[in-house]
């Protein structure tokens, strides 16, 4: 009992993490109709610049503020987000207005590689650590109630309510905001949003901006729980199946998928794995968004699909 | 306009296109021993490949300040691959082209690839500590190199140090150990071994599969929680050890129960778990970090002094800097054994340089005298032994630096030798391979 | 000048119909196969063939066939890798499991079998479209390197899960030399290129495009839409898995499951992008572009370094390589967002008018 509690808990963890990064995801295509395969790259870049930046400051100040040094990583990190996302506006998607979904994704891809290259080109590509004072070691509760107690982690409880923090704040800023009305209404047609006098070019920068400050809380949490490397941009993989089983427009959706996929691929590679040689967590998870998009074509909670003539 | 400025690109890029890519055989060096490197720099495990590249480019160095071997200059040329089999490839075809001495792939994926090849075009192809674990049997494999230890040997020693930890094999029984391990051909390697280690000892073996590139592995470690095997054995590689070592410390699985193979024992993979990963323990392919050995100091006095040397300094003999130090220098001993044969301050070939890696004797004086005293044990190859010694010791990171904790260990070739034998035939029967008889090897 | 169709006459609908309407087409595209045919094997030294050529060759055939996925019938997979797999491993499999298997037939075979995956992998399409099918399909490919990774038979019980294959052998010619493995390849490209030209002229293809363009008016003209869709997946992966077996036995010659990763997959659908959706010749444009595009700045960057005096650390280079890959795809797609393809017939536009601008 005590172990299935633990597992579940694993897989909620680690579900919220996931759906952090279906959040990028989902932020962009809901503004800008962009399926963001350089979400994972900016994850990267992110945690990068936040990494190395407040090395480099701690080195600055001899060491002696830690918070201090984080603080500084995290603007800078922030500042390079900011630039990243008015590059990607100015350069590349302003003289894309109206382009086909697969033409889009695919610049997505050119911004993927043009961002690992630079971050790793600017911060360097070994293994970096970012340090924000997370606990590591587990402890156990509910050793009254379940023999053997649960074991919690502090530190994935910690990154798993900053998550919920974050989702609820993009839920309110979306639904609630003058600007999150307009990322909304711009996702539905550029035209008519145009139209009705919302500027196109500044509402695609800030939704770009929210979507790098997204992939930077990704990054700061994933990075200090696995070093800040190359690595980081496979987790973008992982997130797919998470969108999709919640739907591609939807804020909540990516939080509920996440959660399932988290779940489901702990559940399945703990007491299925064994049977099957393990490893299986993978494919699980994508077959599992499969089976629900064989009922839902549109995921969980995206918006109804409608097909005209 | 705008179709105008795209078809003069168009042009531009087709004509420098066609250009590059037909020069790289043009200029081919022959007073020079050229030594390809192979290096991934970048990409998923950059962290890792990083210092073995270092440390190889700067043996090759060090070797031309000491005036070359013999007189010969070596020359070399990285090419950056990326852990990717096919760019992995496409290096090789590209560097064989100048008249490359050896190749030294540093992947297994890759070293698979190019055992069939490297036999055509008559190169040899080392892989010091890696690669596939039967080609061991140089009367079969005759041009690879597994020198100084395969993974077998690894896997059998790391029981042989769990058995000693128990107080003795046959403490073994009924005592459960689970390999953690990089789901490719690299992670599989071992499994045979540990099957039949299994089979001699009575101990239960769990497998336990890491999807590349690692970095997931909650359920894995909460398998072990559940299970408690009663030691890990942990067989991964760049960011996957990292990430094994922190999930252990989140669940709570004591780190002196794991065991690493030696490509998870090095600096990158414990550096930024730092306390966290106190006591954790990994084989040592001979070597570990030895910022205090002879040659170190030389390389620092010969190059890294002089603003010569490759990579940041406080890196040179670390555990992977040395690795890709000793495997140049077995590269290098290779064409100098070579030379004895077919004549001194000569450019060897590829055929050449296989003989003298064949006929390797690196006695423990030989050793001593080039600065290797206290890193490493003698290496003596055959014609039917490619690999030449499978001494292996087991250091352990004490927090900021690793410390060896064990004796020598010496793979049991009673194990081993009928598995790599069978293995061996296995393949020569696929392949069509006569195995070469006595006369052949003495050639 | 050149390049016009003054005095050609078609004066029977068979003429109207040929692949090449216009003689200066034909004549070009017969010299590009005599070429490389011919002239090629000649010119080109063994690193050409190997680490290029042959490369190119087979994955333009395999882009090929996600085209005929992608583009021709609009159903975006990001599981090609997943039948490249397929492919190879069942031929591998037919190879090693039946004597005196005759190479092509393997191969064949080995696509025969991708198809019937594809098939199966195919029916989430009936319902679910997009980009929430590129996700679905990523379920074939993760399931496949799971499963040639797990499943002992599959390798025939390698250890290690790599496989490799002895002497490639076809109707008693020795496939030894890389001219001949180029050859080799050649000829499956030139025949599969045919095919699936005509196909897409065909019913079949015409059913497709209709299916492409809008679904539900396909339908209501009297298409069957699982019909379309599925023989679709079939004919691309049959196509797909053919190449695969290609890569393994005639590229690789041992690989591992890894050689046919998600990344593999990802690159075919670039190839079919930047190349051109729903072209032919796109697709090897497209597989000319991410073959030999990085392995050209790979050695271009040095030699540009070595010219103003810079001599750039190999991590450099491969950062260089990814900024520039990335940004040249960027711009192809900015100049002309339906691909190189796109561009190569407006440049034929314009010869046909050339110098008269109107």
């Amino acid at each position: 009992m005590g172990f299935f509690i633990e597992t579940m808990l694993g897989g909620l963890m680690t579900g919220m993490l996931y759906a952090l990064v279906a959040l990028g995801f989902v932020l962009i295509f809901k503004a800008s109709g962009v399926f963001n395969f350089a979400q994972g790259a900016m994850v990267l870049v992110a945690a990068l610049a936040m990494a190395r930046f407040s090395e480099w400051a701690n080195a600055a100040l001899g060491g002696d503020s830690l918070f201090l040094a984080n603080v500084i990583g995290i603007i800078g990190a922030g500042v390079v987000m900011f630039i990243v996302a008015w590059g990607v506006e100015r350069f590349v998607l302003r003289k894309l207005v109206n382009q086909e979904g697969a033409t889009l994704l695919m610049v997505t891809l050119g911004i993927a590689y043009v961002l690992e290259g630079l971050g790793q080109t600017f911060f360097g590509s070994e293994i970096y650590s970012i340090n924000v004072g997370m606990p590591k070691d587990p402890v156990i509760m509910f050793e009254g109630l379940i023999e053997g107690g649960v074991m919690i982690n502090k530190e994935d409880f910690i990154a798993a309510a900053l998550a919920a923090v974050l989702v609820g704040g993009l839920t309110i800023f979306f639904q609630k905001t003058a600007i999150g009305r307009a990322l909304r209404a711009v996702a539905d047609d550029h035209q008519a949003a145009q139209s009705v006098g919302i500027p196109l070019n500044k509402t695609w920068v800030i939704v770009w901006c929210v979507a790098g400050l997204v992939a930077l809380v990704a990054g700061i949490i994933w990075g200090s729980k696995m070093g800040v490397q190359f690595s980081l941009v496979t987790v973008a993989l992982r997130a797919l199946p998470v969108v999709i089983l919640g739907g591609l427009t939807s804020v909540p959706g990516a939080i509920v998928g996440g959660l399932i996929i988290g779940v489901g691929e702990k559940l399945s590679e703990v007491y299925i794995g064994p049977m099957v040689g393990g490893g299986i967590e993978i494919w699980f998870a994508y077959v599992m968004a499969l089976i629900v998009l064989l009922f839902r074509p549109q995921g969980l909670f995206g918006e109804k699909i409608i097909n005209r003539v | 306009m705008k179709f105008r400025s795209l078809a003069l690109a168009a042009a531009i890029a087709s004509v420098g296109l066609s250009s590059a890519v037909f020069t790289p055989a043009a200029h081919a060096q022959a007073q020079d021993q050229f030594f390809p490197v192979l290096v991934y720099r970048t990409g998923a495990y950059a962290a890792n490949g990083n210092p073995w590249a270092n440390g190889y480019v700067d043996y090759l160095k060090f070797i031309n300040s000491q005036g070359g071997i013999n007189g010969v200059k070596l020359s070399f040329e990285e090419c950056e691959f990326g852990y990717a089999t096919d760019r992995g490839v496409e290096c090789y075809e590209r560097l064989k082209g100048k008249n490359a001495t050896l190749f030294q792939s540093l992947s297994t994926g890759v070293t698979f690839a190019l055992t069939d090849k490297a036999a055509v075009d008559k190169i040899p192809l080392i892989t010091a500590g890696y690669g596939r674990s039967e080609s061991q049997d140089g009367s079969v494999f005759a041009w690879n190199f597994p020198l100084l230890g395969s993974y077998w040997v690894g896997a059998d020693v790391a029981i042989q140090h769990i058995g000693q930890q128990e107080g003795g094999l046959d403490k073994l029984k009924g005592k459960k150990i689970a390999l953690v391990y990089h789901d490719s051909p690299f992670g599989k390697e071992p499994i045979p071994v540990l099957q039949e280690r299994a089979k001699l000892h009575g101990f239960d073996l769990q497998l336990l599969p890491v999807a590349h590139p690692g970095v997931e592995q909650k359920a894995t470690w909460l398998q072990i929680r559940r299970d408690r095997p009663d030691h890990v054995l942990l067989w991964g590689w760049g960011v996957m050890n990292s990430t094994a070592i922190k999930e252990a410390q989140a669940t709570g699985y004591p780190r002196e129960k794991m065991l690493g193979i030696w490509w998870a024992g090095a600096e990158p993979d414990v550096k930024d778990v730092g306390a966290g990963a106190k006591g954790y323990s990994a084989l040592a392919l001979q070597h570990g970090a030895e910022p205090n050995s002879k040659v170190v100091k030389d390389i620092l006095a010969a190059l890294h002094d002089k603003g010569q040397g490759t990579g940041p300094k406080e890196e040179v003999g670390s555990v992977l800097y040395m690795r890709g130090l000793i495997s140049a220098m077995l590269g290098v001993e290779g064409v100098r054994q070579a030379q004895e044969r077919y004549g001194k301050g000569k450019v060897m070939t590829g055929e050449q340089v296989r003989w003298g890696l064949e006929n390797l004797n690196l006695d423990q004086a030989k050793l001593d005298g080039m600065g290797f005293a206290g890193v490493m044990r003698p290496v003596q190859t055959s014609c039917t032994d490619h690999m030449g010694s499978s001494w292996v010791r087991v250091h352990t990171w004490d927090g900021s630096k690793w410390g060896f904790t064990s004796d020598w260990y010496q793979a049991d070739d009673k194990v081993l030798r009928p598995m790599v034998l069978e293995a061996a035939s296995k393949y020569a029967a696929e392949k069509n391979i006569q195995r070469r008889t006595a006369e052949q090897c003495a050639q | 000048m050149i390049y016009r169709e003054n005095g050609q006459f078609k004066t029977s609908y068979l003429a109207d119909q040929q692949i090449f309407t216009i003689a200066q087409d034909k004549w070009f595209v017969l010299g590009l196969i005599a070429f490389a045919a011919i002239g090629v094997p000649l010119l080109a030294d063994e690193y050409l063939f190997r680490a290029v050529l042959i490369p190119f060759l087979v994955l333009s055939l395999a882009a090929l066939g996600v085209n005929l996925l992608v583009g021709y019938c609009g159903q975006i997979t990001l599981g090609a890798g997943a039948f490249m797999a397929i492919g190879a491993y069942a031929a591998y499999n037919f190879m090693v499991r039946i004597d005196g298997m005759p190479l092509i037939l393997a191969m064949l075979l080995g696509g025969v079998a991708a198809a019937g995956f594809g098939i199966l992998f195919g029916i989430p399409s009936l319902r679910v479209r997009g980009l929430y099918l590129a996700v679905a399909t990523l379920a074939a490919q993760f399931l496949c390197d799971w499963a040639f990774l797990r499943i002992g038979w599959f390798t025939n019980n390698s250890s290690s899960g790599s496989v490799s294959v002895a002497k490639l052998e076809a109707f008693g010619w020795m496939i030894d030399s890389p001219a001949e493995k180029y050859l080799f390849c050649l000829a499956f490209v030139v025949v599969f290129a045919l095919l699936a030209k005509n196909l897409t002229r065909a019913a079949i293809g015409r059913q497709w495009m209709a299916i492409r363009d809008m679904d539900v008016a396909a339908e209501v003209i009297g298409i069957r839409p699982m019909y379309a869709k599925l023989s679709a997946f079939a004919v691309s992966s049959f196509v797909v898995g053919v190449a695969g077996a290609l890569w393994g036995f005639v590229h690789l010659g041992s690989w591992e499951p890894a050689a046919f990763s998600v990344d593999r997959s990802f690159q075919l659908l670039f190839m079919v992008i930047i190349g051109g959706m729903g072209s032919i010749m796109g697709s090897f444009f497209g597989a000319a572009f991410i073959v030999v595009l990085p392995i050209f700045l790979n050695q271009f960057l040095p030699f540009l370094g070595s010219l103003v005096g810079v001599t750039v650390s190999t991590a450099g280079i491969s950062h260089a390589e990814f900024i520039i890959f990335g940004s040249l795809i960027i711009f192809f797609l900015i100049v002309e967002p339906h691909g190189l393809a796109r561009l190569w017939s407006i440049a034929k536009q314009k010869l046909r008018l050339w110098p008269f601008p109107h």
